[in-house]
Parts: C-alpha cells; structure tokens; sequence
C-alpha cells in the first residue's frame, strides 16, 4: 500500500500538476515548463510499474536472480530524450513568436482564435 | 469561460488516470519477453546490461526512428532561429579564472561522456547520456571560453558522418546476418569491453551523433554571438 | 531491492517534488520557475535510481538538470524574465 502511494500516487500527482500548469498558465514558457512537468511524472510512473521489492537492476551479473523489467526503462530512456528535442523545438517557436509579436502570452497570439 | 473548460479537462484527466493508478497492480514481474531477454542474455547477445541490447538491438528500427527525431528538431530549431537580427546588448568577457578553469575541465568532460558512450553494454549509460554530456562541455566552453563556437561546421560533418555510419551498420547486418540491425561480429569474452558484438559500435556512432546535434542546438539557441 | 528506510526518503524526496511543482505554478518569475523545473529533474533521477533504473537515472541527471535548464535560459535572455 506505502509502495503504491509513494510510486503510483506521487507521479500521478506529479502529472496532475504539469496538466494544471498548461492549462491554467497563459506564459507560453510558463506553459512548456508544465508539459516537460507531466512528462517527468508520467515517465516516473511507466518505470514504477517494476518490481522493485524484490528485483535488482537489469544487468546480468554474478549471484543475482530476480531481476527488473528492461522493457519500460528502454521506452522511458527514449521519451526521455524526444522530449528534450521537443522542448527545443518549442522554444525556438516561442521565440520566433516574441520577436513578431512582442509578446509570449496567448492573449497576443490573435490569428489563431475562432 | 476558458479556464472552467481547462478545470474540467483536468478532473477528467485527473479521474481517469487515478482510476487507472488502481487497477494497475505493483511490483509487476516481467512478462514473457522480457524473461526471455533476460534469460538468453549472455549466450545470445553478449552484453551485460540488457536495457542496451533492448534498445539497440531488438528495438534498433525505433532507436534509428528516434535519432531521426533528434536530427529534425535540432534541424527545426536551426531554421526557425538563425536569420534573427540580434540586439547587440554588453558582451562581458568571461574571467580569467573562468576560462582557464575550463580550458582544462573541458577535456575531462568530454572524456567522460566517451566512458560512458564506450562502455554502455557494461555499465548503466550509453550513448544518449554520454552524448549529453559532450553536449554540456561544449556549453561551458560557449560560457566560458570565446570561439569554439566557430567551427561549426565540423558538428555538422561529425553528426552527418555518424548517421550515415549508423545506417550502413545496419545495411551490412541484411548482408551479413540477414536482417537490418542484426549482429553480424564475435560476441568475445562475456564482461569486456571489446565483446558483444556490433553494441558498443553502435552507442559510439550513436554518441557522437547526439553529443555533436545537442552542441548544435544549443549553439543556435545561444544565438551566435559569444556570452 | 530497496529497505523502508530508503521508501521514506524518496516519499519524502516525492512531496518535495509535489511542492516544488505548486511553486512553479503560483511564481511570477520564470528563473524561479526554470530552476524549479530543474529541482524536479534531479529528484525524478533520484526516484529513478530507487526504481532500480540506472539507465534512465543517468540519462534524467544529465538531460533533465543539465540540458533542459540550459535551453530554457537562453530563451528567456532573449524574451525576458517576468511574466506578467
């Protein structure tokens, strides 16, 4: 139950916060910082899904048996790196729109509204 | 108005992945594959770290898939910035301190990310963290030491040679073993550096992709000019 | 293999994680912000490590806190610091 609330529920927490600092925030960097925020809670929880009670890391060595999964820690090292990428690829975005606009609020961005 | 439609997508969000959270049990054991990759580990491939062979070798098509990711981004980040006119604010030159201090950390640095890239089918690492930490040499020598931004244009030939090399690796694996990705090398001596096959090439290539195309984009995030 | 005395550290690393996270949305600053963001990196390459992942431990450490703070920075020295 402990193990659950400290690997489960924190990073679920954790994702909450990210989605509310999009959603809630109007500073385009304001609001990538909470998207790289759920990112960080949702890889947490991919990874938590071990077995980490009994298992050791996945590297085959001498006089261990029970090992973790590799599976999750491969997928979560690539959505790692993506993200960055991603984040940068944002950025530049926001500041290509704070020269054209003078601005990094969505309030200034006007074409895009219905 | 937009912010109560914002406060409801969260509740949702928020019910929907707590009420997943519990479903979900703890201390999950590995599935069928991953006890088969574990078990056929050393007699199969070779390496100790089974994340490695995970990523590079059984799921090497999406690792290429990834760094061809990587490669737009950065390639995205560079067209979207250089071009800007750029206000000319004080330059500081960085400390004598500074910079002489950094003259000597930036070889250990990158020494270090090579360790790392090296040795990933050994130890926790490879070629990803390793390539970052190149990067983060170079951006103290972007702070800290004036015009080793000026080359460039070897990252660009550096980066473009790894990728290349990358994918002619992967060719000589349908020549040699069959399939694209395959190991076509001796696995050697179970521990070594000099074993499992064509992994710690891979992460070599695959490091030195990643450390030059970070350098990059930071160097155009930075925006030119030296500070 | 972890003992309790280690699950109460990390719970306790992980409700710092949550406060840091209330921090960034309620500051006005953006290098507050920015450095918050960092904070989190670090303890989620913590919470990796006790995870039994050292891979993704590694990779967060040097990306999360090293990269990702370096990006953000160069941006707001270009668009500015306070966000209104």
């Amino acid at each position: 139950m402990v193990n659950g609330i400290v690997f489960y529920g924190i990073p679920g927490l954790l994702a909450i916060m990210g989605l509310v600092i999009l959603l809630q925030r109007e500073n385009l960097i304001k609001m990538l910082i909470g998207l790289s925020v759920m990112e960080t809670g949702v890889n947490l929880f991919i990874v938590g899904t071990n077995d980490v009670l009994k298992g050791t890391a996945p590297i085959i060595e001498e006089g261990f048996r029970i090992y973790c999964d590799p599976i999750p820690q491969a997928l979560v090292l690539t959505a790692i790196v993506i993200g960055v990428a991603t984040t940068a690829l944002g950025l530049a975005l926001v500041i290509r729109i704070y020269e054209k606009k003078g601005g990094i609020s969505i309030k200034d961005i006007k074409e895009m509204k219905w | 108005m937009k912010k109560i439609f914002g406060l409801i997508i969260i509740v949702l969000f928020a019910y929907v992945f707590l009420s997943f959270l519990l479903v979900v049990p703890f201390g999950r054991k590995p599935g069928h594959v991953a006890n088969y990759y574990l078990d056929t580990e050393p007699e199969k491939l070779g390496g100790k770290n089974v994340v490695t062979s995970v990523v590079l070798i059984y799921r090497g098509l999406d690792t290429l898939g990834e760094v061809t990711v990587l490669f737009l981004a950065a390639l995205g980040v560079s067209a979207l910035l250089t071009g800007m006119k750029r206000d000319r604010k004080k330059i500081r030159k960085p400390s004598l301190i500074v910079s002489a201090g950094t003259r000597y950390l930036f070889p250990m640095i990158v020494l270090f990310g090579s360790y790392i890239f090296v040795h990933g089918h050994l130890t926790p690492g490879g070629g990803f963290p390793g390539g970052v930490v190149i990067a983060t040499a170079f951006l103290l020598g972007y702070v800290a030491l004036e015009g080793i931004g000026e080359n460039i244009k070897m990252f660009h030939i550096t980066e473009g040679t790894a990728g290349l090399l990358y994918v002619i690796t992967g060719i000589l694996g349908i020549a040699l073993a069959g399939t694209f990705l395959e190991n076509f090398l001796p696995l050697g001596r179970f521990g070594s550096v000099f074993s499992a096959g064509i992994m710690p090439v891979l992460y070599v290539f695959i490091g030195l992709k990643v450390g030059t195309e970070m350098a990059g984009l930071l160097h155009s995030m930075k925006g030119g000019e030296h500070g | 293999m972890i003992s309790s005395l280690i699950l109460l550290i990390t719970a306790i690393l992980g409700l710092f994680m949550i406060f840091v996270s209330f921090f960034i949305f309620f500051t006005k600053d953006l290098l507050q912000a920015i450095l918050g963001l960092t904070l989190i990196g670090l303890v989620a390459s913590v919470y990796y490590l006790v995870l039994q992942a050292p891979d993704v431990a590694i990779t967060e450490a040097s990306i999360g806190a090293g990269l990702t703070t370096a990006i953000f920075i160069y941006t707001i020295r270009r668009t500015g610091r306070m966000s209104k």
